[in-house]
């Protein structure tokens, strides 16, 4: 139990700290974002008192205010869940974009990196357990789709299945023709998932092949220790030794391993939802790139490092469940 | 003490590779039930090799190319080992002969319990047994070897490398086996814990009674725990002896030199060596300590 206070704690520290660099950086730049910010609200219209208070705030140019006033601003806003609003959608906030946006990412990423991770475990393992065999030759074939760019194989994806043969749409996360907006019907399920066929097969072609390099190359150094030699001799039943004994020590390494990706799901492959205009954080971050959009910039910082956090968190929990080496010895 | 129950008979393994190494040479040997047998050799001399083929344990390169393996069992007859084959071979395993490994240190898996692992072989061994009595089997075992039961819940780093080998002998003796095979169960250990192990071993075999095939390189330690000793060179069997005639009369020259190899109490070399010298010279003294266990 201490074991996991103490992580808890070491994770809220963390959290404090991010979050206070993700307040502190924009009021290191040069210049002032927020004038060009408001610059640009202005050519769309006139900003109201409202948001541009709101703008200073988050980006620490109310100069009528000490840092210490605007930290303790910057947070009271942060917990009513106020991240300003966009400039490049004006007006919309910047929540209401990133929650649109989330779903998508991780929908999309988080099922096609789990797909890929327990695709290449499993192959993995079978391929060092029937080691020295014909299986053997799959490796190089996985390991060459693994160091395909993920933004090439994206475009070989859409130029074979969905522009010479239109298998596939080419690009959004929905049928925007038949939906106006995300609606809870088998219909809409049904598209999100046929959208969501190519760029999830990216994503897992592309990446499955470090997962089963990783896992075969465990697997072979795993079973010639002598604790499979000792079940072996112990008479166990092959499946046994295989689950118990061999996967399940082969396997610690890749799912440490695995807590790092998921992290990195939220980050969105950004080039891939470029490719497929889908509608995740990645393309999320380019547009707000695009448009000096600082407010949702930060925002989209500060989900991420969060997310970051929350996933490595989760994958302590797991690794001292799955490990009990870490768990006790601190 | 003479019925056999176990007998090797011209056994040669080879592994199959560039060049081919012959590690077994044609070794013919009978283990009589309740008794130590002391395997003794350098390393590399096909020792282990020789365990392996006797449990059909070896795996690709090495090939029993000849040579029979049967096990006389108590009840039911004999079994010829080098016929089994899948569910047949496993349900022998253990049952019959067990095994103590080289390597103390890493014959456990890490990341199960102790008592999970104990329970694999009797949930594999025993599948009728109620889970009360598989605890309750486990929990006996390791106080049979001097294990407290409360360390059944324990991970393998969790225990030093004496518990970690107690806990192997524990598991070995799980399904109470006619054969232990034991390669090198100490040699990772320092002398005092070595001691206790080897004492616990004696006593084990005392109350249950199971042939004991002893395998390392050191024969003196052999010379007080055996009955008899095989001495390996190169793969062949150079020399099988009760062990106070190996310690007294070395016939083969190789026996002599490993005796000569190790130093006397007293400190100079070649204090084993017992050819013609009339038993009570000053060097006995180191060999005879346990001479009562």
């Amino acid at each position: 139990m201490r074991y996991y206070l103490r992580r808890a704690a070491f994770y809220a520290i963390t959290v404090w700290a991010a979050i206070s660099l993700n307040f502190l950086i924009p009021r290191l730049m040069p210049g002032d974002p927020a004038d060009i910010m408001l610059a640009k609200m202005a050519r769309s219209g006139e900003v109201a008192p409202g948001v541009e208070r709101t703008i200073r705030l988050l980006l620490g140019s109310d100069t009528n205010q000490t840092p210490w006033e605007q930290y303790v601003a910057y947070w009271g806003s942060l917990l009513r869940g106020d991240l300003g609003v966009s400039v490049t959608k004006f007006p919309t906030p910047v929540t209401e974009l990133i929650s649109a946006a989330l779903p998508w990412s991780i929908g999309l990423l988080g099922l096609a990196t789990v797909i890929s991770f327990v695709l290449g475990i499993a192959a993995g393992a079978w391929i060092g357990w029937r080691r020295g065999t014909w299986v053997d030759h799959i490796i190089p074939g996985s390991t060459l789709l693994q160091s395909l760019p993920y933004f090439w194989v994206a475009l070989l994806l859409v130029y074979g299945f969905a522009v010479v043969n239109p298998w596939f749409p080419r690009i959004g996360g929905y049928d925007v023709f038949t939906f106006d907006g995300p609606e809870a019907t088998a219909e809409f399920v049904g598209s999100v998932i046929y959208h969501g066929v190519l760029p999830a097969l990216t994503v897992v072609l592309s990446s499955f092949g470090g997962w089963l390099l990783g896992m075969r190359n465990m697997m072979v150094s795993t079973l010639s220790e002598d604790y499979i030699t000792t079940a072996e001799a112990k008479g166990l039943r092959r499946s046994r030794i295989l689950i118990g004994y061999a996967v399940r020590n082969a396997a610690l390494p890749s799912i440490a391993g695995f807590g790092i990706s998921l992290a990195f799901v939220v980050t969105g492959a950004i080039v891939m939802e470029q490719v497929f205009t889908y509608p995740g954080l990645g393309k999320l971050m380019i547009t707000a790139v695009q448009g000096n959009d600082f407010a949702l910039m930060q925002g989209l910082f500060l989900v991420i490092t969060l997310t970051v956090l929350a996933a490595t968190f989760l994958m302590d929990i797991v690794y001292g469940f799955v490990d009990p080496r870490t768990r006790l010895n601190g | 003490m003479t019925t056999p129950v176990l007998t090797a008979q011209g056994v040669s393994i080879e592994y199959r590779t560039t060049p081919v190494v012959r590690a077994v040479r044609d070794v013919s040997l009978t283990l009589h039930r309740g008794e130590i047998l002391g395997l003794a050799g350098e390393s590399g001399c096909g020792k282990t090799t020789f365990a392996y083929g006797l449990t059909r344990l070896l795996k690709s390169p090495a090939v029993l190319t000849s040579g029979e393996v049967v096990f006389h069992d108590r009840v039911g007859g004999d079994v010829d080992v080098a016929a089994l084959d899948g569910d047949a071979l496993r349900a022998f395993r253990w049952d019959k002969v067990s095994m103590v490994f080289q390597g103390a240190m890493n014959s456990l898996n890490p990341v199960i319990t102790v008592r999970a692992q104990i329970d694999d072989v009797l949930t594999t061994h025993r599948p009728g047994m109620p889970r009360a009595e598989r605890a309750e089997r486990a929990a006996e075992l390791l106080r049979l070897v001097g294990v407290d039961p409360g360390r059944l819940d324990s991970y393998a780093h969790q225990l030093s490398g004496g518990m970690r080998q107690r806990v192997m002998i524990a598991m070995a003796l799980a399904l109470n086996p006619q054969v232990m095979i034991m390669d090198e169960p100490t040699t990772a250990l320092d002398v005092v814990v070595q001691r206790e192990i080897l004492r616990e071993i004696m006593r084990l075999r005392e109350q249950f009674g199971f042939a004991v095939v002893f395998i390392t390189h050191d024969l003196p330690l052999l010379l007080e725990i055996s009955d008899r000793i095989a001495v390996m060179l190169d793969g062949e069997i150079v020399e099988l002896d009760t062990a106070e005639n190996i310690y007294e009369r070395p016939q083969h020259a190789y026996t002599q030199r490993l005796l000569e190899s190790f130093p006397s109490l007293t400190g100079e070399r070649g204090g084993f060596v017992r050819t013609g010298a009339p038993a009570g010279s000053p060097s006995t003294a180191d060999i005879t300590v346990e001479g009562t266990v």
